[in-house]
């Protein structure tokens, strides 16, 4: 197949690790990789801040730089983001269409008709689970809320997980619940960000993972901001992190020594607790 | 002068004449449709169960429902109800039905809650009954020692007489075994709404006929007679208001006798007809 | 002034309740300051998450018996919308048939005629005392102070309105009203204010009832007039219905001579036979019940059976202008059930008094700024984690109605100067492929912000409310883009050629000690 990459403009900026082993998923699952140059961003931020109008430019080149896959150039796109995915998917020709650019509205419908999450497109269009990964590690999931529930990828990242060799998978209580992340709500309302944040990782630090992964690295990002401040080293990664991951070619290997990465993901730290543990439900 | 009405009328139609500029394909609604209620409401639920009307199985699940909701199941033949009936109106408690407060209530110089039980000069047993009651089961009961009111369109009870009975009986319209639900239309046979709702216990007959698996059988078996006053039972008063925490019995009847009469007759005229 | 906890004027009270507002859709402060307060309530915090999250197995568990649950969803948000696309033939239809049946219909374009209505019903009946079935409806127009202001004492007959009535409090969830609560407090608030509560009186739940039901029965069979609202108006009959557990609405609307009955004009149904659906979500949904103890249906007036009186007065404030809304319009599809409010992760932290409306919640911050109109930061209180979509009876989306409400902040110029800017800059820099690339090169500057260990801990400015409980990651040295311009020049799948490997620095600190391939092999 030849899969069109959206890197998200979180993933080619800030957290390149996730869009890095995507490729190198794909490519050894033998499928061709195309990163077209002109992508930047799906416009979530804008539409969900209420930036309706200033999301349309945004939008509009997204699906121009993706039009192609419309037109069968490309087989499908796919996204190492839950809440991107999402977005693509229920909002951008509404947007479009509201904006009176119907035309446009229809091919970014197109475009999303062909565009998948990382599991979905593992699972449903490739047909696959078991990707030959190898992840010798204490790990849980986080399922966030717009694979959840906006896109509805079910148990496809577990089942993903549970085929990776040497893994240990560790339920999550309260998995289900949300991070507190919300885009700009972690900003506009800090507080209540915190304190759900602060439900969030006492739950994942009680599992005793090395590792938290998720499907999108929007929550990853806020999540592993709380646990850098926990006692606990949880690290955060990308399930395409993992499942990149092989016996031969060990992901966290490749990511100090040969892969683009953020540097901060879990990384332990000793400032005491802030608000975030302050913010505890007993 | 525009009347309040004209105006809120005259406003519900520009609100949806004007719609906001440019669809956005999130809401289909197009604006009102010229016959309305015909168009488009998908009724892929189900309209009945599986079980049939009276069914052993639907009678299985109705008392598995009415038991989890804490009423009192009493599963008779119809020759037997005068006597389930007669049975329970005589062992009738006095309505103090919370042990803890018992001692306490009863040499304490404040009354407690229990002390709205029936009052002091109440004939101990004093039940109502609807006018059209089985007389059978009137008889039973008064044979058994009950004073029996009569409730009657032409002499109804005060509120204050029906607070000074011990229980009512009744039958009822129609049961959905699903929800646990015993819905009262005001028949003769159940009477007018105040008379099971202020006694503290109430004992209701429901038939085996009466009882459907699912809430839709039984709305479209009411629908016959949508005017009536109807009331739906689902187990003794209750309240979750502290702490979601369940407690049966508030204000209306704080125990729930269901004298469920099985389907005797069923099996009589399978084997003569 | 803000709504902040005050003291009430008993000194010996910790029960100190939210203050009655004068505008029962609009008080207290900024959403975000209320949340903080609420949130350095712990005892709010316990209160809360244990409540929701007992509502919360309940209801999963008797939706999980329902095999047909989301044929009956569709069916229900299918029947709202049809209500809402025929609202004047429907509002007329059910007047006709209430009046047809000798009950009487009042209009009412705002809270303050609904109010005077009823107030005007009450003095005609020659009695200052109503005793009250709950009903948000009511509680949106703030008539019990409206009646007291006549000299009209109302009753509030639920057990958990009468909790929050005899606080001085508001209510704090949409179907548990005293949610905020937990038993003690309600014991402590049943001494302190009820009058004649047994003095021996403990925290257990059933005594407690107990007392309510010993407090108010004699006001039951006394009162001459009932105040409710409805849940369900048949257009098609005339017939109304109240949807409750305790009996208390039971007793008011069969026992008093007059009955008023105080509906949302959004609140109606086409068909009698509309109530299987409707009679199915509620109960599951809200209290998570296969069936509430009681729901009472009449058509109205039944000679020798309740009320020989019935008056319907039809509400309007706002609703009309939600309806005006093609998008927001399915907010008026609510049933009143809650489970949005059971579900929602902000909810569950910072309880009801947090919204400044008697409409808390998701469906709060979304029903709230329509009804009024004004600029409101509700539709900001959420994640737009979807956890309220799920569980919605009627399938209202309140999360796209959430962002399109955000839409309508900005365009109206409500939303902050600042995030304006800063939208308008992020919009021109996301939408173009090369200079995103430049920026996010750019952003590589922003490592100078870090500490030694790679993460930034403290930002200046707006990006404090980020770093105050959360660190942030340094950005990378290499952008994703330009990794994968070296690996397509390198040729895929070649990552041996150590040329170009900007990001090859090992990370300081913490790293489990996993990186060399094979160490940890079994």
């Amino acid at each position: 197949m030849r899969i069109a990459l959206a890197a998200t403009c979180l993933g080619d900026a800030m957290f390149p690790q996730a869009p890095t082993a995507v490729v190198r998923l794909l490519e050894r699952l033998g499928h061709t990789v195309v990163v077209p140059e002109q992508q930047a961003c799906c416009g979530q931020m804008h539409v969900n801040t209420g930036y309706r109008r200033q999301a349309v430019p945004v939008i509009r080149n997204h699906v121009r730089a993706f039009g192609p896959v419309a037109d069968g150039e490309w087989d499908a796109v796919v996204v190492p983001s839950g809440s991107c995915t999402g977005s693509i998917r229920h909002q951008q020709s509404m947007v479009l269409d509201r904006a009176g650019l119907a035309a446009e509205a229809r091919t970014a419908t197109a475009v999303a008709s062909r565009t998948y999450e990382l599991s979905e497109l593992l699972v449903d269009a490739l047909e696959v689970t078991d990707v030959g990964a190898w992840f010798p590690h204490r790990v849980t999931y986080h399922p966030t809320c717009h694979s959840l529930r906006m896109l509805g990828v079910g148990d496809r990242p577990l089942r993903l997980l549970r085929a990776v060799e040497g893994i240990e998978l560790a339920d999550l209580p309260e998995a289900e619940g949300c991070c507190g992340f919300g885009g700009t709500f972690a900003l506009k309302n800090a507080d209540t960000s915190a304190a759900m944040l602060a439900d969030k990782v006492r739950n994942v630090t009680g599992t005793g993972a090395e590792f938290l992964t998720a499907g999108d690295y929007s929550c990853l990002m806020h999540i592993g901001g709380g646990l850098s401040r926990s006692s606990r080293a949880v690290r955060t990664i990308h399930l395409a992190e993992i499942l990149a991951s092989t016996r031969e070619r060990p992901w966290l290997a490749e990511s100090a020594g040969g892969a683009p990465v953020s540097e901060s993901s879990g990384t332990m730290r000793s400032t005491p607790a802030g608000d975030a543990s302050k913010g505890a439900t007993r | 002068m525009t009347t309040a009405r004209d105006e809120v009328l005259a406003r519900v139609r520009a609100a949806l004449t004007s719609g906001s500029a440019g669809s956005t394909g999130m809401s289909s609604s197009a604006g009102p449709s010229d016959d309305g209620m015909a168009a488009d409401v998908s009724r892929e639920y189900r309209e009945s169960g599986e079980h049939a009307v009276g069914s052993a199985a639907a009678l299985e699940l109705l008392v598995d429902r009415l038991e989890d909701y804490k009423a009192e199941v009493h599963r008779v033949s119809a020759a037997e109800v005068p006597t389930a009936v007669a049975r329970l109106t005589a062992a009738l408690p006095s309505g103090d039905d919370v042990p803890e407060r018992a001692e306490s209530a009863g040499s304490g110089p404040t009354p407690g809650p229990d002390a709205i039980a029936p009052a002091a000069d109440t004939p101990r047993g004093r039940v109502v009954a609807p006018s059209g009651l089985e007389p059978e089961w009137v008889a039973a009961m008064s044979d058994g020692g009950v004073e029996v009111v009569v409730d009657t369109p032409e002499a109804p009870l005060t509120p204050s007489d029906l607070d000074r009975t011990a229980a009512v009986v009744t039958a009822a319209r129609v049961a959905i075994a699903e929800t646990g639900t015993i819905v009262l239309d005001a028949g003769p046979d159940q009477g007018r709404r105040a008379i099971s709702l202020v006694p503290d216990v109430h004992i209701c007959v429901v038939r085996a006929d009466q009882v459907v698996q699912t809430v839709p059988e039984a709305v479209r078996l009411l629908a016959h007679h949508p005017d009536r006053p109807l009331t739906w039972i689902s187990g003794p008063s209750a309240t979750s208001d502290i702490e979601l925490n369940r407690v049966e019995g508030v204000h209306g009847p704080r125990t729930l006798h269901v004298v469920l009469v099985d389907a005797a007759s069923h099996r009589t005229l399978t084997w003569s007809g | 002034m803000t709504a902040e906890h005050t003291a009430g004027t008993s000194s010996t009270t910790t029960f100190l309740g939210m203050p009655q507002p004068a505008d029962p859709l609009r008080w207290g402060s900024s959403f975000p300051e209320a949340a903080r307060r609420e949130l350095g309530n712990d005892q709010l915090r316990r209160n809360l998450g244990h409540a929701t999250s007992t509502i919360r197995a309940k209801r999963a568990k008797v939706v999980g018996e329902v095999p047909d649950w989301e044929a009956l969803r569709d069916a229900g948000s299918a029947l709202k919308t049809q209500v809402m696309d025929n609202l004047p033939e429907l509002l007329e239809e059910l007047e006709r048939n209430v009046t047809a049946r000798g009950g009487v219909v009042h209009w009412a374009r705002d809270a303050a005629e609904a109010n005077r209505i009823v107030a005007g019903l009450v003095r005609a009946k020659g009695t200052d005392e109503v005793v009250k079935v709950k009903s948000m409806a009511t509680q949106e127009i703030g008539l019990n102070e409206a009646l007291e202001a006549e000299g009209i004492h109302a009753t509030e007959t639920d057990l958990a309105e009468l909790i929050v009535q005899l606080a001085d409090d508001m209510p704090s969830h949409i179907l548990v009203p005293a949610i905020h609560r937990n038993r003690a407090e309600i014991r402590e608030i049943f001494l302190d204010r009820m009058g004649d509560a047994p003095p021996d009186l403990t925290d257990v739940p059933r005594e407690l009832a107990m007392a309510a039901r010993a407090h108010l029965r004699r006001k039951f069979l006394s009162a001459k007039v009932a105040v409710s609202g409805a849940n369900f108006g048949v257009a098609e009959t005339g017939t109304l219905s109240v949807v409750e557990s305790e009996g208390n609405g039971r007793m008011c609307l069969t026992l008093p001579e007059t009955l008023i009955t105080v509906m949302g004009i959004e609140k109606l149904i086409p068909r009698f036979t509309d109530l299987e659906v409707f009679l199915q979500l509620l109960p599951r949904s809200s209290t998570g019940e296969r069936m509430n103890p009681y729901t009472s249906m009449w058509t109205g007036v039944t000679p020798g059976d309740g009320p020989s009186e019935f008056h319907l007065v039809l509400l309007d404030n706002g609703r009309t202008r939600v309806l005006a809304d093609e998008v927001g319009r399915s907010a008026l599809h609510c049933i009143r059930c809650s489970a949005c409010l059971n579900v929602c992760p902000v909810y569950e932290r910072v309880g009801g008094h947090a919204y400044g409306s008697v409409y808390p919640g998701p469906i709060g911050a979304i029903l709230t700024p329509q009804l009024t109109g004004e600029p409101s930061d509700l539709p900001y209180a959420s994640t737009l984690c979807g956890a309220c979509y799920d569980v919605c009876p009627v399938k209202i989306d309140i999360p796209s109605i959430l962002v399109d409400l955000r839409a309508r902040e900005v365009e109206s110029g409500s939303a902050g100067r600042g995030w304006g800017a800063a939208m308008k800059a992020a919009s021109m820099v996301m939408s173009d492929g090369g200079r995103f690339r430049r920026a996010a090169r750019l952003g590589r500057v922003g490592r100078v912000a870090g500490g030694r260990d790679g993460v930034i801990a403290r930002l200046p400015g707006p990006g404090a409310a980020w770093t105050d409980s959360r660190d942030l990651p340094l950005p990378p040295k290499q952008t994703f883009r330009d990794w994968w311009a070296a690996h397509e020049r390198e040729g895929a799948d070649d990552e041996r050629s150590g040329g170009d490997r900007p990001g090859s620095e090992r990370p300081r600190t913490g790293r489990p000690g996993t990186d060399a391939p094979g160490t940890e092999s079994r």
